[in-house]
């Protein structure tokens, strides 16, 4: 199964160059399904039909010369909780069964446009909702490093999919660290743009202000290749913001991948105090140290910062997100598409019957916290409060990057935990999203590439920190530390 | 009734504005249509679509916000109004509860005791609800989801009114100012303005207001009146018999005349407003104000005035004419084609109403002055025909009937050629059919002539008869007379 040993971009050429087809690239990443995805549990769906068609489509674009992008031909998964039209979008969910969108998301129909062939959609945390993969309606997902461990969440099939070859590269959603955390514990690369950068149109929301599509892959300059295909304004999305797109800042006309040059003399990295020592496993700590040291090597600077607003973090997270997710999730109500409770005697009863049945515990859990947060007489007291802690978060950042240019520090404070492990502690999985929300608060583009193992041979995840539109700064520090280390090239034996 | 009581009322008053397309997609705003045709994933609420701001609603919202003589708010944004209903497909109503985009106005109004300010809290944008349709047969219901989404201002006072009278005058009042600002048609029985009536009441003389209650979409003016009449009473029972008001929301029955309890304070809902996370907040600038500003019409009562001093006009034909602003455009324009103000105000007040009166009849309905269709150049034309004696005034109504039914723009010049309605200014032809018709009708000129001048009327009759209509029957009646005479 060498094909899918290889990066999008190394799929891409091979495809360009007609070494291979698109229908090959299309059946290696069904065989690798079919072989590996009854101990990862990775995919939702797989419409082999519908790919094959749309392989066939690609082709003779590929053959006549129409198709410019490097990933023309190149097979993507899509997180269960992004519209692909005609094709189940269900968000991992009871509520949603049956649901096929009647339109594409915009990110779906760019990478669509992009000559990329959509294969199915990856399994997920209910609604985005956990830090484990494990809420889902299809059944948990399996970390491919250890099949006794959570891949990490929410995007964890996404995240597994890639680790576990049977994915090249696939869509995720990261609302407090959904893409970054489950890129970590599953040793892949996972960037989380910044907010606005790409659309949100057809990403079933969870968290509004928080939600950001992106891509996990096998590295960088494969997430930055996605990203020329996926970032842009939209005008079906009015927080969608052009200026963080191809074109930005430092981004030259030809996009990201061509403006990755690995060349990070003279960055200052920002080291936060806060994000080392205590609560960090040892391990963790020592890779992360490894790769800034790494940094340094390639001609960057590192300089102690403080970030000490960053324990306000898990706590502000968790108001905000669960006060929009409430309001968002209310729509699924039993009326107009997917779960419908079969007894009702009214239509209060038809509500509370469907979301009763149709929600999961973590979800039911969630909008109870947000209804709470949002209630009169609360308000103050919890949500304005916390739309005041996001804006000193913002702040915050903005501040330390005064001093640096970018910010280096673990993803998460340990790996993968077992399966299980975490649902029985649920303020231990809050906690662990410590490193990766405040981003999400501040809007801030995060990029988790893989620096290193612990001692059970799991990954370990580096998350580099960039200001907002700084997406091409992030990358191309990313960019660099894999220049010059293979733990991204490093694949596990499923088992 | 022992004691004297007074009432207090305030009003939330929901206009639905005539933008083109709804306020957070590209459908249609248009009234009816078959269910569930005019609406897209967006208005549907479908799972991760998002609302993209129509521009157009707010310059409407700006211009309703300055005639209401209220502050712009700088940076307006939309909150979030949650609640379950089917007809409320994402289970959230887009509206604006902490930055509504007009606050601290007023509106001044005519009362039997003078003028009076009623002073606007605020005014804000937000979405419409699609309806619900119940089925004839079983226990079903169907949402209907087209009016999801149209676009609508809430206007909600202070409670500043004491009578149903002026209730109804500040109603009239925004409905004038919203149909000359061309932003609503205002009409209350399809639901594009809807009032929301608070009413309590306390001992005249005192400053505490007492315990209200609320009155829901009530769908015409009088209707209110008579729900205010009716509620005021059933309070003031209620009171003097030593009663409480509750506090709660209640339904007029017009029918029936009378109210029932729907809901009580209690059990009122908990909206969890909070800011729309989908929708940047809208910066609303110095010049774009000014820009509404400089494009505000000139209302109805400054217009009236102007068409007494200008055209000469009795009070009453003005009111008659400004009472629509498409129609008291359309006297301008009939005078800018060559008519005369005081003809125009006769075929606009007395010809075109009986025409419109007498269609409406024949299709049962009723009809305003746009649905006439009615083209300025063309009815200018018309007028100068008929007042210049080309054309008998009854085959010019007949024409403006005509005129009224035809879809097209109708060519008046070319209809009154191939008709035949010209007048015929012939004198030699004329000459010779009163000369027969004086000697075909010795009766009738005896009698004329020994005194009966009546049967003047008889002869003309037959002088039209005989040129079929196309004479003027003036000069017939001045060339019989001169010839009786001689």
């Amino acid at each position: 199964m060498e094909l899918m040993k290889l990066t999008a971009l190394e799929l891409g050429e091979k495809i360009k160059a007609k070494e291979i087809s698109v229908r090959e690239a299309l059946d290696a990443v069904s065989a690798a399904k079919e072989k590996t995805d009854a101990k990862v549990n990775a995919y939702t769906d797989f419409d082999k039909e519908l790919s094959d068609k749309e392989a066939d489509r690609i082709q003779k674009l590929i053959d006549a010369g129409d198709s410019k992008s490097p990933l023309a031909g190149v097979p993507i998964g899509i997180k269960d909780n992004i519209s692909t039209k005609g094709m189940l979008t269900t968000c991992a969910s009871k509520i949603l069964t049956g649901y096929k969108p009647a339109f594409d998301a915009t990110a779906v129909s760019k990478v669509r446009d992009a000559g990329m062939v959509v294969t199915g959609k990856l399994n997920m945390d209910e609604f985005a909702m956990g830090s484990t993969s494990e809420t889902s309606v299809y059944g948990p997902v399996k970390n491919p490093w250890d099949t006794g461990k959570v891949p990490g969440g929410s995007s964890g099939g996404a995240a597994a999919a890639v680790a576990a070859c049977e994915a090249v590269v696939t869509l995720g959603s990261d609302t407090g660290g959904s893409i970054r955390q489950p890129a970590s514990y599953c040793g892949v690369t996972g960037f989380k743009p910044s907010y606005g950068a790409v659309s949100r149109y057809g990403l079933i929301a969870y968290a509004s202000s928080l939600d950001q599509i992106g891509p996990i892959a096998k590295d960088v300059r494969d997430c930055a290749a996605v990203m020329d295909v996926i970032s842009g304004g939209d005008v079906n999305d009015s927080t969608s913001n052009a200026a963080f797109a191809s074109g930005a800042e430092g981004v030259n006309e030809n996009g990201f991948l061509a403006s990755l040059n690995g060349d990070v003399k003279g960055l200052k990295v920002g080291v936060p105090a806060e994000c080392f020592g205590e609560g960090v496993d040892p391990k963790v700590e020592e890779s992360v140290k490894g790769m800034i040291k790494e940094l340094e090597s390639a001609g960057a600077v590192a300089v102690p910062i403080s970030l000490d607003f960053i324990r306000f973090a898990v706590p502000t997270y968790y108001i905000i997100a669960t006060a929009e997710a409430s309001s968002n999730l209310s729509r699924f109500d039993g009326v107009k598409y997917g779960y419908r409770a079969k007894e009702a005697d009214s239509i209060d009863d038809l509500f509370i019957n469907s979301r009763s049945e149709g929600f999961g515990g973590e979800v039911k859990k969630r909008i109870m916290l947000g209804t709470f947060v949002l209630s009169s007489g609360y308000y103050d007291a919890y949500y304005n409060k916390a739309l005041k802690m996001k804006q000193m978060i913002m702040d915050g950042f903005a501040g330390a990057f005064g001093n640096c240019d970018v910010i280096v520090c673990p993803t998460a404070p340990m790996t993968a935990p077992k399966i299980g492990e975490s649902l029985s502690d649920p303020m231990k999985m809050y906690l662990s999203d410590i490193f990766t929300v405040s981003l999400n608060l501040a809007g801030l583009p995060g990029l988790s590439v893989p620096c290193g193992f612990d001692a059970q041979n799991m990954p370990i995840g580096a998350q580099i920190i960039g200001p907002a539109g700084g997406d091409l700064k992030v990358l191309n520090a990313g960019h660099a530390f894999q220049l010059a280390t293979d733990h991204h090239k490093k694949f596990p034996e499923v088992g | 009734m022992s004691r004297n009581w007074e009432m207090v009322i305030g009003l939330e008053v929901h206009v639905e504005l005539s933008t083109k397309s709804k306020i957070f997609c590209s459908c249609t705003t248009q009234f009816g249509g078959e269910p569930n045709t005019h609406c897209c994933p967006v208005c549907t609420g479908m799972p991760g679509t998002l609302p993209i701001f129509n521009g157009q609603v707010l310059e409407y919202a700006v211009k309703a916000g300055l005639a209401l003589n209220c502050e712009i708010e700088r940076q307006t944004r939309f909150d979030r109004k949650n609640y379950f209903y089917p007809d409320l497909p994402k289970a959230y109503q887009i509206s604006q509860l902490y930055r509504p985009i007009a606050h601290d106005g007023y509106v001044e109004i005519e009362t039997s005791q003078g003028p009076k300010k009623i002073r606007i809290h605020e005014m804000h944008m937000e979405e419409d609800a699609g309806k619900l349709i119940h089925s004839e047969y079983g226990n079903e219901t169907y949402p209907d989801y087209n009016r999801c989404g149209v676009p609508l201002l809430e206007i909600v006072s202070e409670p500043d009114f004491r009578s149903a009278e002026e209730v109804a005058a500040y109603l009239e009042k925004i409905r004038m100012m919203f149909t000359y600002l061309g932003i609503s048609d205002c009409k209350m029985q399809e639901g594009s303005m809807r009032a929301d009536v608070n009413l309590s009441i306390r001992e005249a003389g005192t400053t505490e207001f007492g315990t209200r209650t609320e009155m829901k979409n009530i769908n015409s003016i009088s209707a209110i009146e008579r729900a205010i009449a009716g509620e005021y009473e059933r309070q003031c029972d209620l009171l003097e018999s030593g009663g409480k008001v509750t506090q709660e929301t209640r339904h007029w029955n017009d029918d029936k005349k009378m109210s029932t309890a729907m809901r009580s304070k209690e059990n009122a809902q908990d909206y969890r407003y909070f800011p729309e996370p989908d929708i940047p907040e809208i910066l609303v600038s110095e010049e774009y104000i000014d820009d509404c500003r400089s494009r505000m019409p000139e209302f109805a009562p400054d217009k009236k005035e102007r068409f007494m001093s200008e055209y000469g006009l009795s009070e009453y034909d003005a009111g008659l004419l400004v009472a629509s602003k498409p129609e008291s455009d359309f006297f301008e324009a009939l005078i800018k084609g060559g008519a005369t103000a005081k003809a125009s105000a006769n075929w606009l007040i007395v010809h075109l109403a009986s025409v419109m009166k007498k269609l409406s009849a024949d299709i049962n309905g009723t009809m305003d002055f746009e649905d006439a269709g009615l083209d300025a150049e063309q009815m200018s034309y018309l007028i100068k025909e008929v007042e210049g004696g080309k054309v008998n005034r009854q085959d010019g109504i007949d024409i403006l009937t005509e005129m009224v039914k035809s879809e097209e723009v109708l060519d008046v010049k070319e209809y009154i050629a191939s008709h035949g309605l010209e007048v015929s200014n012939d004198t030699g032809a004329l000459a010779e059919t009163v000369a027969k018709v004086i000697a075909a009708n010795e009766q009738a000129v005896s009698e004329y002539k020994s005194g009966k001048e009546k049967a003047i009327g008889f002869l003309v009759g037959a002088c039209m008869k005989e040129l079929k209509g196309k004479c003027n029957p003036g000069m017939v009646k001045e060339m019989l007379e001169a010839e009786l005479k001689k």
